[in-house]
């Protein structure tokens, strides 16, 4: 994963670059400083670690929004077998901001669905950076209703700015088709897992998230609104995003703690996902463990406390 | 349980606040221009006019209570869930002070007023918003009371009445206020369920994340003439995209053209819509 992220990134490629002309000079100079070189490069690597650990909620933000991160295309396919995606909300459209479709997950069948950004600027606009318009959701209505009828477990990863502030959405019913989804996924006759891959936006990402299980990736965030937003809003002043971002309580951590997410899955620090072994089994292991749990309920129970899950939610005085 | 009487009923509609910003206030005696077709006017001539421009029938902002009384027969209505308050779950920067005000200001615990009462002789489950606390935005205690009112309908087994105002989700309770949509809309599932007649009224401005949850899910949707509805708010999407928005968009006669609103009512003629739908509903039969 790239590393420019951050301004603290520099001072660990600085000393990264120091060790490097260390290791030259070494073979210059036909001296042996491979086990000091190699303690060197343990201690940056440790430091870096430790670092990442430690993320303002804030630098959890930007890194939720990493192009480089994996997209729910690549979480299907480094996680499903047979995906097939299905396209369409039989409506009006086809929203490339949604995938969805049918894959084997661990020998079950299931329904996969996920808001999808792209990696590219070109990609991303295909995607609609991840914003789903109308035809998303009714896209993700369509499907989820098949795999009520095929009564196959459903999987929905995250990934998303929120839904498409555009003219036509807003011609199109956004919130009716949000409404719906919330819905419809809220007494849906099948056990449902959420996984927030990265960003989750405000109404657009929950329109996927009413879930028996929600899992959330360690430096992933789900928010009422922007840091940004919030910002100018709150405060008239748009670069003090860091301080809402810390207010929001968006991040892992505090949402569990608040009783709205069931799980963390830990990310290693500055390394590609997908090709982090613990990480991708931790996370398999993990939906996996949420499926079983709900798979083995009764129906009515399932439903009976996904209801009472949403239904305790909410902090007042009475 | 509280019960509010009637004699608290305030003779004059509050305007401060709405519809004079700084922007609109002229000096020309109190005088402000209608925002509808900018005839210049007075608080007095729009109180005179039950909250109307006497001139374009621009419907002002009128409070929760008004919009109560206005709609259920007199003396009927008996206020649930008083005693629910927001606290700051999150010690969020402001959120007590700004809570604060808004008590003060409106002399409401909440944004939403909630209860039983009779509309035309039929017993309903009554739900308002206040559009000047805080927006009329949904936090824990505005997801809570709509429950609990859609509880208390199927308890009752009557017909649910919402009044919808907000400007969307509370952002100083972060995801608890999220939450309180997908809450919300599983509640009207339970509701769906039941087999009840649920009816929201849409007024200005009704966004954000409660147009995308209960509000959108009512078996009959109504709107007031020239109401803001919709997701995203209109200065936003025009920042976004850069493009300039078509006349009337977001308004009700808008989304009636596109198939999101059953009618427009006139506030005027709201309640006797309401008696009518509630009786023909009831298979013609009046409560009385």
């Amino acid at each position: 994963m790239a590393s420019n992220k951050f301004e603290f990134e520099s001072s660990y490629r600085l000393l990264e670059s120091k060790l490097e002309e260390l290791k030259q000079l070494s073979e210059t100079l036909d001296c042996d400083f491979s086990k000091e070189i190699a303690n060197v490069e343990k201690r940056i690597s440790e430091l870096r670690t430790e670092r990442y650990k430690h993320l303002t909620p804030w630098e959890q933000v930007i890194l939720s929004r990493d192009l480089e991160r994996p997209m729910t295309r690549d979480y299907i396919d480094l996680l499903c077998t047979e995906f097939i995606e299905l396209h369409g909300d039989r409506l009006y459209g086809d929203d490339p901001a949604i995938v969805g479709g049918i894959a084997v997950f661990e020998d079950r069948v299931v329904t996969v669905i996920g808001h999808q950004k792209g990696q590219d600027t070109p990609e991303n606009i295909r995607h609609n950076f991840g914003m789903p318009r109308p035809e998303g959701y009714r896209k993700a209505y369509r499907l989820l209703k098949e795999a009520e009828k095929f009564k196959r477990p459903v999987i929905t990863f995250i990934n998303t700015p929120g839904a498409d502030p555009g003219i036509g959405a807003e011609e199109r019913g956004q919130a009716w088709a949000i409404s719906q989804l919330l819905l419809c996924l809220s007494n849906l006759r099948v056990p449902v897992v959420s996984v927030i891959t990265g960003e989750g936006g405000s109404g657009g990402a929950l329109a996927l998230t009413v879930a028996d299980r929600i899992i959330m990736l360690s430096n992933a965030v789900f928010s009422v609104a922007s840091p940004e937003t919030c910002a100018s809003i709150l405060l008239r002043d748009v670069k003090r995003a860091d301080v809402m971002a810390e207010a929001l309580k968006l991040n892992a951590p505090a949402l569990k703690e608040l009783g709205i997410i069931d799980a963390i899955v830990e990310e290693p620090a500055n390394v590609n996902l997908l090709e982090a072994p613990d990480f991708v089994s931790g996370l398999r292991s993990c939906i996996k463990q949420s499926l079983d749990e709900i798979c083995a309920l009764p129906l009515d129970d399932l439903l009976q406390q996904r209801y009472q899950r949403l239904r305790i939610i909410g902090r007042f005085n009475q | 349980m509280f019960k509010p009487t009637f004699k608290s009923k305030k003779a004059y509609i509050d305007l401060s606040g709405i519809n004079k910003s700084p922007l609109t206030l002229d000096s020309r005696e109190g005088n402000f221009p209608c925002p509808t077709c900018s005839a210049w006017i007075s608080e007095t001539e729009i109180i005179k006019n039950n909250d109307f421009c006497p001139r374009c029938s621009h419907h002002f902002a009128v409070t929760a209570w008004e919009r109560i009384y206005s709609l259920c027969d007199e003396g009927t209505f008996e206020e649930w869930d008083r005693g629910l308050t927001s606290f700051n779950p999150l010690d969020f920067p402001d959120y007590d002070v700004k809570l604060q005000k808004a008590r003060e200001e409106t002399h409401l615990p909440e944004a939403i007023i909630t209860g039983q009462a009779f509309i035309g002789g039929i017993e309903c489950v009554v739900g308002v918003m206040e559009p000047r606390f805080m927006m009329g935005s949904m936090g824990s205690v505005v997801g809570e009371k709509i429950c609990r009112a859609i509880e208390g309908a199927i308890e009752r087994s009557v017909p649910l009445v919402l009044s919808c105002c907000s400007g969307g989700a509370r952002m100083q309770e972060g995801m608890l206020s999220l939450m309180q949509m997908a809450k919300t809309s599983a509640a009207v599932g339970r509701l769906n369920q039941a087999g009840l007649l649920y009816i929201a009224i849409l007024t200005h401005p009704t966004t954000g994340g409660v147009t995308a949850s209960f509000a959108s899910l009512a078996d009959i949707i109504i709107g007031e003439p020239g109401a803001l509805i919709g997701f995203t708010g209109p200065r936003v999407i025009e920042q976004t995209t850069g493009q300039k928005l078509p006349v009337g968009f977001q308004r009700s006669e808008y989304l009636l053209q596109h198939g999101m609103l059953d009618i427009i009512q006139p506030r005027l003629e709201m309640r006797s819509l309401l008696i009518r739908l509630l009786t023909v509903h009831q298979g013609g039969r009046n409560g009385q």
